[in-house]
């Protein structure tokens, strides 16, 4: 089936954009982000997670959280070209929330049918939910669980849990005596203990979750089939973070280079500023680009899906990795310190280039697809 | 349905079907010559008679032009040059050989000459019996376009020509010459005008043309020495001083972000040239043996280079697609004036990338029969630099980007 010319990016989708472009800019300011999450700069202080729930409900009772929950389960149904809109707005604003969490267990439930659908009600509701799928060495091959399900509830831990503080539900991978299942559970179901990681993004928390005999329902017993097709969207919309978020770090760093004066001239003025800058430009709209063509693959070419989710993570993992080292550097010494914003930006984009694969992970994943195993 | 046919008014519906007919019972059979890899490396007669003849019996079927007016030579329709374009594309065509003609001096000419000039000009551009070249580089005008010192001086309503111009591809083919000329000494921008000039009327006559030879060994382009050249009046584009604007819609049509869609053909299969893909360094990997057991294609650092072209060239592609999706654009010319930037340099990295790939046998050139696909990716790298020094060079596209898109302070 062929791609629609413009990504099925209807008038909903530029809506939703816009709408979400706007509710950050006037709710939640660079300024905001700043104090909220980066008030204590110790670096041995203890984990905390900082947040601004009550923003996050607004954002919840306006469906944000339920675009991708399919309509039949009381959801919104929207494609995923018009969710990365959205998720672009939400990177570019670098809100700390459950979002991206919620949307991923979305995907994973959608392909486990008839099973899913009272968990997918549950996020139709406002609940939000993030996957306990990896181990300790934070694989990024599905099913590299260190989970088991018994009779008696799931046991072991889950590690590399994104925003596990914030989220009200967990989606677990484990194993089972027939292979590899999925499981939904409430974070506070017995048995679960949640010990917080001292992670270097600021905009973020993250855990390793332990299983004690806890309760859960199962929703798959073919996980592998459920993940592979959810992971798609799932590099998809993190690359639309990472999109926007490098569309804060340019502006921002041009704004500096065109007020900033040295040597009688701005420093945009001088080719070794305005290049570098340029070439994140290239970089950022290659990302972008592919982001949006990998959403129209989910939505209606679903066996290139994974090839065009592959080409934009990498692509937005290595472009977040340029986007933050020149932020830093085109502000000079006050881009190093504390006060100035671009450590929050480079922090978190540091943080999502490694997620869900990096950029080798994923072309050595794509050389496969396209050349075909190496011998 | 193709992907482009869903969206197309009913005006190019009924426009695409004409033309896949059409194509379908009149695209050109193999040629008995070598094809050069475009238009800018023709060097025989052979080749360019070919390439001629294609040309016009696509303008006579109405598939060249579409979207200029009926009084210029043009075919009267709107946004149907695309579609004329991409059926040709998806028909595996040869190109056209009058590239320059169509892509720069044409919507030049068009925005700017008088109406007398365009209806006599302009259909013999469109059906390729008149090639065009393009006079801007001189000696001492490269990136620094505005200090071009070929100079025209007025006498009646003649102007007369002397001076120096560089870099002409097709030039030794050219009836005619889109020139940026000084015709005041005493400012840099505000003295400069533009004309149409003849050539081959005019070699012995005040005309000069001398090629110059690549670093590939191959020539295609030449000089073009001026000496007391006489034009009229009426072949000047536009007012007196103005020259630097009319530069400006020559260039942003060269650099594929102009108003007009330019007439293009290609994808014939010829079996000297390839196509600077990721694709085919794919198969070339797979070609190219490291040992009994294995070949580059096995080689993991390799496959992630490739895949690293790969990835930009489905980017480049995508830029295009999206150039038509407004909700996601922020800027109207920050993707338009991008592409020359990186289809050059993607171009570029694939083809060194395709000689690391050959590994030692990158070494074997066009005049040896060991030499893998018969020579043509050291070729392709060597003439790449072409792409990213013409029309302004990276640095410059980098410097435009930087200034018109980014707004930063312009450099010097």
């Amino acid at each position: 089936m062929a791609q629609p010319n413009n990504y099925g990016f209807g008038e909903e989708a530029a809506l939703l954009k816009e709408s979400a472009r706007k509710f950050f800019r006037e709710h939640f300011t660079t300024d905001k982000l700043h104090a909220l999450v980066a008030a204590d700069h110790n670096p041995d202080r203890a984990p905390t997670c900082d947040w601004d729930q009550s923003l996050w409900q607004k954002l919840v009772d306006l469906g944000w959280t339920m675009l991708a929950v399919p309509e039949s389960a009381g959801g919104v149904g929207m494609p995923v070209a018009a969710v990365a809109g959205l998720v672009e707005e939400l990177g570019r604003a670098a809100f700390p929330c459950p979002l991206l969490g919620t949307l991923n267990a979305t995907y994973v439930l959608i392909g486990c049918g008839a099973d899913g659908e009272a968990a997918l009600a549950d996020i139709a509701s406002g609940e939000s939910a993030t996957l306990a799928f990896s181990n300790r060495h934070g694989s990024w091959d599905p099913g590299a669980t260190e989970v088991r399900h018994d009779a008696d509830g799931l046991h072991g831990s889950a590690w590399f849990v994104q925003d596990a503080a914030k989220s009200d539900r967990l989606l677990v991978c484990a194993h089972t005596e027939n292979g590899l299942g999925l499981f939904w559970l409430p974070m506070n179901a017995p048995g679960v203990s949640r010990v917080a990681d001292g992670i270097v993004d600021l905009t973020r928390d993250q855990a390793h979750i332990r299983f004690d005999g806890s309760p859960a329902v199962q929703v798959s017993a073919n996980a592998l089939a459920a993940i592979n097709n959810a992971m798609p969207a799932v590099w998809t919309l993190l690359a639309a973070d990472m999109v926007g978020a490098a569309e804060w770090q340019l502006q921002t760093s041009v704004d500096y280079a065109a007020t900033r004066k040295q040597f009688d001239h701005t420093l945009g003025y001088f080719q070794a500023i305005k290049h570098p800058l340029v070439e994140v430009m290239l970089l950022i709209d290659e990302a972008k680009s592919l982001v949006y063509n990998a959403a129209c693959a989910c939505d209606t070419e679903v066996g290139k899906a994974a090839q065009y989710a592959h080409m934009a993570k990498a692509s937005a993992s290595d472009m977040a990795a340029y986007a933050s080292s020149r932020s830093v550097q085109t502000h000079g010494g006050i881009g190093f310190t504390w006060e100035c914003h671009v450590h929050l930006y480079f922090k978190r984009q540091k943080h999502s280039q490694v997620l869900w694969g990096d950029g080798s992970w994923h072309r050595a994943r794509l050389a496969d697809i396209l050349i075909g195993a190496a011998a | 349905m193709s992907e482009s046919a869903r969206k197309d008014t009913p005006e190019q519906a009924e426009f695409r079907a004409y033309c896949r007919e059409w194509l379908a019972a009149n695209k050109p059979g193999e040629p008995s010559v070598r094809l050069p890899q475009s238009p800018l490396e023709i060097m025989t007669e052979d080749q360019l008679s070919y390439l001629q003849a294609w040309q016009k019996s696509a303008y006579d079927a109405g598939l060249v032009g579409c979207d200029y007016p009926v009084e210029v030579g043009g075919g009267g329709r709107s946004n149907c040059q695309t579609v004329a374009n991409e059926e040709m594309m998806a028909a595996r065509t040869p190109f056209f050989p009058n590239v320059i003609g169509l892509g720069m001096a044409a919507p030049t000419v068009f925005y700017h000459a008088r109406e007398d000039v365009k209806s006599e000009l302009l259909p013999r551009l469109f059906s390729g019996e008149d090639i065009w070249c393009q006079g801007f580089s001189e000696p001492g005008a490269g990136s620094d376009l505005a200090s071009v010192q070929t100079f025209a001086e007025r006498k009646g309503d003649k102007w007369v020509i002397n001076g120096h111009k560089v870099w002409t591809s097709l030039a030794h083919f050219a009836e005619w010459m889109i020139i940026l000329l000084r015709t005041d000494k005493s400012h840099k921008y505000d003295g400069l005008s533009y004309f149409v000039v003849p050539i081959r009327s005019a070699l012995g006559k005040g005309v000069t043309v001398r090629p110059l030879i690549k670093i590939t060994g191959e020539t295609g382009f030449n000089e073009v020495i001026f000496d007391n050249l006489e034009v009229d009046d009426r072949f000047r584009l536009d007012e007196l001083g103005k020259g630097w604007q009319v530069a400006m819609t020559t260039l942003l049509h060269e650099r594929g972000a102009g108003e007009l869609q330019t007439p293009r053909a290609g994808g014939m299969k010829n079996k000297s040239t390839h196509a600077i893909t990721a694709g085919n360094v794919i198969e070339l990997a797979k070609a190219c043996k490291r040992g009994e057991e294995n070949s580059a294609a096995d080689d993991p650092l390799l496959r992630d280079k490739i895949m690293r072209q790969l990835i930009r060239e489905e980017g480049l592609k995508q830029n295009q697609r999206r150039t038509r999706v407004q909700a996601l654009l922020d800027h109207p010319m920050r993707l338009p004036l991008q592409n020359k930037l990186l289809a050059s340099e993607i171009a570029q990295q694939t083809a060194a990338l395709a000689l690391e790939v050959e590994g030692m046998r990158s070494s074997l050139y066009l005049a040896d029969e060991n030499a893998p696909a018969g020579g043509q990716w050291p070729l392709a790298y060597m003439n790449s630099y072409g792409m990213t020094i013409a029309a302004g060079t990276s640095e410059v596209q980098r410097n435009i980007l930087g200034e018109r898109v980014l707004g930063l302070a312009k450099s010097k």
